[in-house]
């Protein structure tokens, strides 16, 4: 059975993640210290909270996380945890973990904020994460911000909400959703799948 | 909810059985439901929270999002909630007398777990914000105590003040079309989704897909919230989602 972390770094909640990727059978534990995902065979991090509080609470003393886990083994960054592998975001003034290239901006204003709701994803490339995964599949979305990376080819897919959001980014080992996959019905269920299968790897 | 069970009403009252609520959960979400919504309707009225153990159990059989409401009285109440892996907390009584938690529950947990459900019903007169109606004048005033109890609150104002306040979402009921199965309250959702800059979900009323398609067509509400079709078995949810496709309306199927 393939063992995985979720990197609790705040106000998430973190039950339905953890239950989804139960029953998708993967051993999860939750660790609340980025040095306590060593030995993993991949991390996840979950996708509610502030930039600045939670990119703080990752780099903590250390750069443990970017140094020893980001790029090395599988990572998934769920809602505000994809957010976090940019360089910097307009919710806050904390520096990101910097592992892709590129900024968050808030959504577009003639639009509701939070975007919250299902939409549909409309897939660019052939991703990992997105294997088996039928074209226009719906996934469930909260968020008020956006990544907008220098490489569009690490997006895999993306949802117009007014403009087009980077939806699933892929880039080496890390994974990244715009969307809750635990929250996404059977399509996210297969997302996650994919996800451990990578970590199986 | 009720004692336990899922119930539904009419006017939010002659309340009948229509089963257990996590059987009823996965059923729904294996179905296609886009998320659900657990009122606890006696709670508040009653004085006692919601079952905290419910909510596990329903987390742990679903995988959309799911909205619980009734008794929720503190932001404690509402931690108790999210912790067990519900995805929102529906205020309604607490936040009309003490708006201030709207606020403080944003600043804890985001404005996207905050809903404000807010149960509105006609009144004669002119006393409340927004007046509708030629001859004979009306208003939609704010009820709370699972519709038992008139505020003198507007609730098309209301709503936009709990927006602003805090709420990421307005969960709308009409008390007078509840149970009735003829359709949305158009006039109040029209009212009420054309005035908040937050999402929308109608709810009372709904008696099959045209009574959607007709709420979609003439409001702005993003989502429509359905019971008795479902708990009885009318109309399944994948066939009713059917039916909205047919009609040029995009959704999940």
């Amino acid at each position: 059975m393939v063992k995985v972390a979720i990197l609790d770094y705040g106000a998430g909640n973190l039950f339905s993640l953890k239950n989804s990727l139960e029953r998708a059978g993967a051993e999860v534990y939750i660790v609340d210290e980025p040095s306590g995902c060593a030995g993993y065979s991949g991390v996840l991090l979950p996708g509610v909270g502030n930039f600045d509080p939670a990119v703080k609470k990752i780099r903590g003393k250390n750069t443990i996380f970017e140094d020893d886990i980001l790029g090395k083994i599988p990572v998934l960054g769920i809602c505000l945890g994809m957010e976090m592998f940019f360089e910097s975001s307009e919710e806050g003034i904390e520096q990101g973990l910097g592992a892709i290239p590129g900024k968050v901006v808030v959504l577009p204003s003639s639009m509701k904020v939070p975007h919250m709701g299902w939409n549909s994803l409309e897939q660019s490339r052939q991703g990992r994460l997105l294997e088996g995964v039928q074209d226009n599949s719906w996934a469930y979305f909260v968020h008020s911000y956006m990544v907008k990376p220098e490489d569009p080819g690490v997006v895999s897919a993306s949802a117009d909400y007014g403009t087009s959001i980077p939806a699933v980014i892929e880039k080496g080992c890390i994974y990244g959703t715009q969307f809750h996959p635990e929250k996404s019905g059977p399509a996210g269920r297969l997302m996650l799948e994919n996800f451990l299968t990578e970590c199986s790897r | 909810m009720a004692g336990g069970r899922v119930v539904k009403g009419l006017h939010f009252e002659s309340l009948r059985d229509a089963g257990d609520p996590v059987e009823l959960a996965k059923k729904y979400s294996d179905e296609g439901a886009d998320e659900l919504v657990f009122l606890d309707i006696t709670a508040s009225d009653e004085g006692r929270g919601t079952l905290r153990e419910l909510v596990r159990d329903v987390a742990s059989v679903i995988d959309i999002p799911f909205t619980v409401g009734g008794g929720i009285g503190s932001i404690s109440d509402a931690r108790e909630i999210l912790r067990n892996g519900a995805d929102k907390v529906a205020i309604n009584t607490a936040a009309v007398k003490d708006p201030s938690i709207l606020t403080g529950l944003m600043e804890i947990f985001g404005k996207q777990c905050v809903v404000v459900a807010i149960d509105g019903k006609r009144v004669p007169g002119t006393d409340g914000r927004n007046i509708f109606g030629t001859d004979a004048k009306y208003w939609f005033e704010v009820f709370i105590y699972g519709g038992k109890k008139g505020t003198g609150t507007d609730a098309i104002w209301w709503a936009g003040e709990a927006a602003r306040l805090g709420a990421g979402e307005v969960l709308l009921t009409s008390i007078d079309y509840d149970g009735t199965k003829n359709g949305y309250d158009i006039e109040l959702t029209g009212a009420v989704a054309g005035s908040v800059p937050v999402p929308v979900v109608a709810s009372g009323g709904c008696g099959g897909p045209e009574h959607m398609v007709d709420m979609f067509k003439n409001t702005d509400a993003d989502a429509a919230l359905a019971a008795s079709i479902f708990h009885y078995d009318s109309h399944g949810i994948r066939w009713t989602k059917e039916h909205l496709r047919g009609t040029g309306i995009p959704v999940r199927l």
